[in-house]
């Protein structure tokens, strides 16, 4: 009686055993399969030649799916040390263009120089910094790198290091 | 083995083998139902037709629906809409039904509230109720989805980015949900394996155990009164079934049920003939566009109050900021109906007519749910934001605050 009792707990504790690596390598895998694929992961990197803008000038990029707003600061826009982009002398604001609030993308409206969010009216001002409404923050800024005129967006450079070192 | 003789018919053949009169007897001429109920508890019934009609659509949908964020677009709005034969009709019976299924259940859930029927002994019944709506709400998103429309790409935008609220793991959270860095194909195609499959499977599983749990505490009556099932059906099987308080399912309960199903699906078909258009939203007829946010964000009306919750915090508290208030209101707003029969401490079960307290409570919270319902819909300016936040406290105060104080003077006053 003894012996066979103390078989079938051994039994059930080498199948709780087998079961449970089995499970967590299982769990492994099914997570691994949700990740995205190696061909997304590749397509992370853009490059954009910036010498065309014109002062003032705002384009929109396209990033790992996500919108890029790269803008041209004029002489009258306020700079700001901590976020422009300098390339060539001139300054730009490069940011993720949504909202950080959830996601919705901003609309620019040159007339008051603001970034405004219409899903629940956020607004961020020429730099990106969020000024108004439930944005928690500002306009998050890409990784990027710069060679020459050239912006490259997905590689982390050493003046974004910089910035997001004093940020 | 049992003793098989020869069969005298197919019915006694399957006898037999599977027991069929007493499967039977199981599930419907002994299953007791109350006799003091009224047109409200034939939601049940609504919804596991509502149900049916959205599983046998969604087949016949599933068909020629391509999940590819090239061809979904035009699998919808052109094959289904202009070539297949009444593949309108299958969609707009699709569409309505998703719309009109939740319509049903809040009715379903505020007459659980109202007469009490998720307290003492039939939690289950109320929490396996609860956990169907959430899972019904993933299945309703995911199928949003799938049309690839505008207010599609941009309502999952928006929902998968709400996890980023998540402390640490949000943002790569938000990265494996998509199987992308934005919404895109890797989604679409995950959320239709999500909606065609894995959803309605556990929505089965969910549903059965629903009804499972009904079975021991058995279905509340109007007045709340306290029966003796099987005493009550001894005296209906003696012969007794004027004077006796129930019935079986089948075939008194179930053949009044069968007006009520007539009726509302009179009202399901006018919808899906003459009023489709309100579980469609304009927008969605757009294909989606990543590099363009519609104006306004809004979800199905289904969902406006617990969206209205979520912006209805627009300011900082404290060095707070309103994003994560809003975020945690919004959690908040998920899971707290899941403890009512916690939070509504007193165990009398009444219907709220009874206990007056109790009353006012239910209908301020009704009026509190419309607003925020009709606010989640208006653009969050100027006045509108403020009517959506005081509502959202209002909500938050409701449940956590005025329920539990309630039912506490009333166990007070019950022993004076
Ligand atoms: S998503 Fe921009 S304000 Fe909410």
């Amino acid at each position: 009686m003894a012996i066979s009792e103390s078989r079938r707990s051994f039994m059930g504790f080498a199948f709780g055993a087998v079961a449970a690596v089995g499970g967590a390598f299982s769990l492994v895998a099914m997570k691994k399969t949700w990740d995205p694929l190696p061909s997304v992961k590749a397509a992370g990197f853009t490059t954009v030649d910036l010498s065309s803008m014109q002062d003032g000038e705002l384009r929109t990029i396209e990033w790992r799916k996500k919108p890029i707003f790269i803008l041209k600061k004029a002489a009258d826009m306020t700079k700001d040390s901590k976020r422009d982009v300098v390339i060539d002398n001139a300054s730009y604001t490069v940011v993720i263009g949504l909202c950080t609030h959830l996601g919705c993308i901003p609309a620019y409206a040159p007339s008051e120089q603001l970034f405004k969010c219409a899903c629940h009216g956020g607004e961020f001002d020429i730099s990106g910094v969020n000024v108004f409404g439930p944005p928690p923050r500002p306009l998050d800024i890409p990784p990027f790198k710069i060679e020459g005129t050239k912006l490259v967006l997905g590689e982390e450079g050493p003046e974004y290091q910089k910035m997001v070192a004093e940020a | 083995m049992a003793q098989i003789r020869k069969a005298n018919g197919i019915v006694d053949w399957l006898d037999q083998r599977l027991a069929v009169h007493k499967l039977l007897d199981v599930l419907m001429n002994k299953y007791w139902i109350p006799k003091q109920i009224n047109f409200l508890w034939a939601m049940g019934v609504i919804l596991t037709t509502l149900f049916t009609i959205l599983f046998v659509t969604g087949l016949l949908l599933v068909m020629y629906y391509k999940p590819d964020v090239a061809l979904a677009f035009d699998s919808v709005n052109k094959t289904i809409m202009q070539e297949v034969e009444y593949g309108w009709l299958w969609r707009h019976m699709h569409g309505v039904a998703a719309s009109v299924v939740f319509l049903v259940i809040y009715i379903h859930m505020l007459t659980g509230i109202y007469y009490g029927s998720y307290k003492k002994g039939r939690e289950m019944i109320w929490i396996s109720g609860m956990l169907l709506f959430v899972v019904f709400s993933a299945e309703a998103f995911s199928g949003y989805m799938l049309p690839w429309g505008q207010m599609s790409y941009w309502a999952a935008q928006v929902i998968t980015n709400l996890f980023g609220g998540i402390p640490f793991i949000g943002d790569a959270l938000v990265v494996w949900i998509r199987g992308d860095y934005a919404v895109s194909d890797p989604t679409l195609t995950r959320f239709f394996m999500l909606h065609v499959c894995l959803l309605p499977i556990v929505i089965i599983m969910i549903i059965v155990f629903h009804f499972y749990s009904l079975r021991i505490p058995h279905v509340n009556n109007e007045i709340a009164e306290e029966l003796d099932f099987d005493l009550e059906a001894e005296k209906y099987m003696a012969g007794d079934t004027k004077g006796s308080k129930v019935i079986p399912f089948w075939p008194g309960f179930l053949s009044k049920d069968f007006v009520y199903i007539s009726l509302f699906m009179i009202f399901f078909f006018y919808l899906v003939s003459f009023k489709f258009g309100f579980a469609m939203d304009p927008i969605n007829f757009d294909p989606a566009d990543a590099l363009k946010t519609p104006a306004h964000i809004y979800p199905e009306w289904y969902f406006l109050w617990s969206y209205e919750v979520l912006r209805g915090f627009f300011f900082d508290v404290g060095g707070v900021k309103a994003f994560d208030i809003g975020l945690a209101a919004f959690g908040i707003a998920q899971v707290i109906f899941f403890l009512l029969p916690w939070l509504d401490r007193s165990d009398v079960v009444k219907p709220a007519h009874e206990r007056p307290l109790f009353f006012i409570w239910f209908w301020v919270l009704l009026i509190d749910l419309i607003v925020l319902t009709v606010y989640g819909k208006l653009p969050p300016t100027g006045i509108n934001a403020w009517v959506g936040f005081y509502a959202s406290i209002v909500f938050l105060l409701l449940l956590i605050v005025v329920l539990p104080v309630i039912t506490i003077m009333e166990k007070k006053g019950a022993k004076k």
